[in-house]
């Protein structure tokens, strides 16, 4: 900020601090809020296509803050039973045979354009908004588990027993089925998810925004760096891209 | 041909009352292992996120294949004329159905949430072969229902040919569908593969005349009524072609696999380092496929009634064995999310995923078979389903004293 011909140079002094330090609280929201807050009375459109880019190269290998962002946002508490606790993200390691290469990515539900889960799903519990996110009606789940079945990602739980302390934004139950909701309760409301927002504190490497805008963050990327779907080869088109895998 | 005569059971003895009391008693102990296993959640059984269909849906599948194939003797009478086989068109049409009752409340009580059956049952993704599924099994229901019609009562008995080329169209169609929740699952390596659903046929056709045979050697044996070996030893004949088949889809099924690179992770599991699962799928091919072959071929053995029911036993145990390998080995196997990549993680990537089932889960699955049973054990005595005698000249129009 330029302040010159000041006559009152500590008003003018103060007021500059101010917008400066609002600057600096504003503007990490500003550049990383690609989002668009949709009203309430307004239906979801085609014309966004939520996605998510993580670069892996800047995923540390020890950190877990989107896992745990997760967690708390969606009120998941374990019984400390892994093998049938709830995840709806987790870190993956990776370890190329030949080089011994190794590195960490988070996975989750990779919100697919022609989802398996979908497909297969007897009563249509799970469905696809239009907007791209992929989600279960925990009304219509009969618990079949075929939609676990047809995931190529792994990235369904199932809830094995009764949950405690649930959010408001996040119903679960017993007996059904549930995966990463791309936090859509916060997305409808302008927001990042949490994963997102907690990995933007310290490494970055995770992007939200819509695939259809060219003038999104997260499409200006993948238009100069490209990104990688996992297991591109089935053809599924997922809302989750990643670079440096 | 004799006219044929069919009456009721008696069913007053007390080893038939002691029977349907067994019977009874593992259908409580299968709603009792249900009702815990809903109330305190999936956690108490062997399932897990990994391994998310255990061995319910082994007994499950088992039983739903099966029940097409137990109406093959109906529809070689029927679709093929093959009048040799029309007397026990009878037996062969209700069995189908008490088989698939079996199964359909093994798979119903596994659910995560049973209560919402009425939902399974209203709303429907058509482009879910599992929804398709739940068409196929109550339509199967009906038709056999109508086709016993034609058979039981002579003013319908000229829509008996309709009702029984429906109904065995219908089975094929159900049993394709069966194999298809499987051959659909892209994802998966030991899954994706269009030969399942043909595969599933033949198995229906092996695993329904195993127990189509022991359910009538049991009958006509506790009742004293007249088995002729004419009627048996074709049906020998018979099981020993489908048990063949069976073998020969299974070799196909691997070797197919075997040829493409991508898929010697998986095979190289199911046929040589999968531990409990490779064990498990020789011991089908064995126990399953060559003994009984032995036994329904061996030239001595050829009017030994014992032989056949061992075989058809042993057919049985080696299907259910053959749905486990399937069911859980192919679940066992660890998604390849990242090719050429070591990985792992707190969900348990990149590791063969471990399964042991537990009592209430073997119990549901007993259960459903006991339902099975007790609904056969009680249509023979309510209903004139068997042929007073199966004697050659009843069964063989060829046959001479």
């Amino acid at each position: 900020m330029k302040i010159e011909n000041s006559t009152d140079t500590s008003k003018r002094k103060f007021l500059g601090g101010a917008a400066l330090t609002a600057g600096i609280v504003i503007a990490p929201g500003v550049m990383l809020q690609t989002v668009q807050a949709k009203p309430d009375d307004q239906a979801v459109t085609n014309k966004v296509r939520w996605g998510m880019l993580i670069d892996t190269n800047k995923c540390a290998d020890d950190c877990t803050d989107c896992v745990t962002a997760c967690n708390t946002e969606q009120g998941l508490t374990g019984h400390n039973r892994p093998e049938t606790d709830v995840q709806f993200i987790r870190k993956v390691k990776l370890k190329d045979k030949n080089t011994g290469h190794v590195k960490t990515l988070p996975v989750m539900c990779q919100h697919c354009e022609t989802a398996p889960c979908v497909d297969v799903c007897p009563t249509g519990a799970s469905f696809k908004r239009k907007d791209g996110i992929v989600l279960v009606d925990k009304h219509i789940c009969i618990g079949c588990r075929y939609c676990m079945m047809a995931c190529p990602y792994k990235a369904r739980s199932f809830v094995h027993e009764d949950v405690q302390d649930q959010k408001d934004h996040n119903p679960r139950g017993k007996g059904t089925v549930e995966s990463c909701t791309m936090c859509v309760h916060k997305v409808d409301k302008g927001e990042n998810p949490a994963c997102v927002t907690a990995c933007n504190k310290e490494h970055k490497a995770m992007y939200f925004g819509d695939l259809n805008d060219a003038n999104s963050e997260i499409s200006k990327r993948l238009k100069e760096h490209g990104g990688k779907q996992i297991r591109a080869d089935l053809g599924l088109n997922p809302g989750v891209r990643y670079q440096g895998v | 041909m004799k006219l044929i005569r069919y009456s009721s059971i008696d069913g007053n003895s007390t080893g038939y009352w002691g029977i349907m009391a067994l019977f009874a008693g593992f259908i409580l102990a299968a709603l009792g292992s249900s009702y815990y296993m809903e109330h305190h959640g999936h956690y108490v059984t062997g399932m897990t996120n990994q391994i998310v269909w255990g061995l319910p849906h082994v007994f499950a599948v088992f039983l739903i294949v099966a029940a097409s194939g137990a109406l093959n003797i109906a529809s070689i009478a029927s679709v093929f004329n093959k009048k040799a086989y029309k007397p026990l068109a009878r037996l062969s049409a209700v069995l189908a159905i008490a088989l698939l009752a079996g199964g359909l409340m093994v798979l119903v009580l596994d659910l995560g949430r049973p209560d919402r059956l009425i939902i399974a049952a209203t709303i429907y993704n058509f482009k879910s072969i599992f929804a398709w599924n739940m068409i196929l099994y109550s339509g199967f229901m009906g038709i056999v229902g109508v086709y016993i019609w034609t058979m039981m009562d002579n003013s319908v008995g000229k829509y008996n040919r309709v009702a029984g080329i429906s109904a065995f169209v219908w089975r094929l169609l159900l049993t394709t569908g069966t194999g298809s929740i499987f051959g659909f699952l892209v994802a998966r390596q030991g899954y994706d593969a269009a030969i399942m659903a043909p595969m599933f046929v033949i198995m229906s056709f092996a695993f329904g005349l195993a127990i189509f045979l022991l359910v009538l050697m049991s009958l006509y044996n506790g009742t004293q009524r007249e088995l002729g070996d004419a009627i048996v030893l074709r049906l020998r004949k018979l099981l020993g072609v489908f048990v063949a088949a069976i073998l020969y889809f299974v070799a196909v099924f691997h070797l197919t696999n075997l040829y493409a690179t991508e898929h010697h992770g998986v095979e190289a599991f199911i046929l040589r380092d999968g531990g409990i699962f490779t064990q498990l799928f020789w011991a089908q091919v064995v126990v399953g496929g060559l003994i009984p072959l032995a036994l329904i071929y061996a030239p001595m053995l050829q009017k030994c009634r014992k032989s056949l029911g061992l075989a058809s036993v042993l057919v049985v145990v080696g299907g259910l064995i053959q749905m486990y390998v399937i069911i859980i080995g192919g679940q066992a196997y660890p998604l390849e999310l990242f090719p050429g990549m070591e990985v792992s993680s707190s969900f348990f990537d990149g590791v063969v995923n471990s399964y042991s089932p537990t009592l209430p889960e073997l119990m549901l699955g007993l259960g459903g078979v006991a339902v099975s049973l007790i609904a056969i054990t009680l249509a023979v005595k309510a209903l004139d389903l068997l042929p007073v005698s199966m004697a050659d000249a009843v069964a063989d129009p060829h046959h001479k004293d």
